[in-house]
């Protein structure tokens, strides 16, 4: 028998994606929170170093990882009250689909604008080489 | 385990009684890091621009009164269980071979121990502008 990877293999559709970016999302805020303590502990330890670490958070490259963090931390969070509430609720799972989709509804409608408030420097930037801003 | 629908990420477990308090354990600091995480990305990042987070930022700004240290304290010890208790929950998903299991979940907690250290030192030792 051929190996298919595990998140290929089981079809269990919208619970299986679900579960899938729950997993990678929250393995990926797992490292960013060992970094990060690390980095608060230089401000006390090695103060110029951590303005060093800060200035690669405010840089494009860190700022577009910190758009990646802050999608991760949304859905984690908001697909983690969507399990909260169909564990304590199970006759919620009769409108699973519902709460499926308002996830990623809310997901949009508050990670766009926090996305364009992160990388704001960068398009400002932008607009005011074409003078527009 | 069997997973009775697709409606639920994990069912809750059944025999052992250890099991079942990590289950609910997640589930209560899940709740609490919904708040206290989204809040903290928040004001670290809309409010406040990383641009303008020297550590002369974190000492005279974000950490000169005791309640944000104590927000930022409570975070730390949510995540070290939320974090720490579904990366143990990972290893044992894909881990079989004893031994390796047994060194992952050491170097697990071990670290999570470590964090919590410096994370509360840190917290404790970094002096609070006007509070001398």
């Amino acid at each position: 028998m051929t190996r298919v990877p595990t998140l290929l293999r089981y079809r269990g559709r919208e619970g299986m994606l679900a579960w899938a970016f729950h997993r990678i999302a929250g393995i990926g805020i797992f490292a960013f929170v060992v970094l990060h303590v690390i980095d608060i502990y230089l401000v006390g330890g090695n103060p110029e170093l951590y303005d060093e670490v800060l200035a690669f958070y405010a840089s494009l490259p860190g700022r577009l990882l910190e758009v990646v963090l802050g999608a991760a931390l949304l859905y984690h969070a908001l697909n983690g009250l969507r399990i909260i509430i169909l564990d304590l609720w199970p006759s919620m799972t009769a409108y699973h689909r519902v709460l499926w989709w308002g996830t990623w509804a809310i997901f949009i409608v508050v990670g766009v604008p926090g996305a364009l408030i992160i990388m704001r420097p960068v398009w400002l930037e932008w607009l005011q080489a074409l003078g527009l801003a | 385990m069997q997973l009775g629908s697709y409606s639920r990420a994990r069912a809750r477990p059944s025999g052992s009684r250890r099991e079942v308090y990590v289950w609910y354990l997640m589930r209560i600091t899940g709740v609490a890091l919904f708040v206290l995480a989204l809040a903290h990305f928040s004001i670290l990042h809309f409010i406040w621009d990383p641009a303008e987070q020297t550590a002369d930022f974190v000492i005279n700004e974000r950490w000169n009164q005791i309640f944000w240290r104590g927000f930022d304290w409570l975070l730390l010890m949510t995540v070290l269980f939320h974090g720490w208790l579904g990366v143990r929950t990972v290893i044992l998903d894909y881990v079989h071979r004893p031994h390796l299991r047994f060194y992952l979940l050491a170097v697990l907690y071990f670290s999570g121990v470590f964090l919590l250290i410096i994370g509360t030192e840190v917290v404790l030792t970094l002096p609070v502008p006007g509070a001398e």
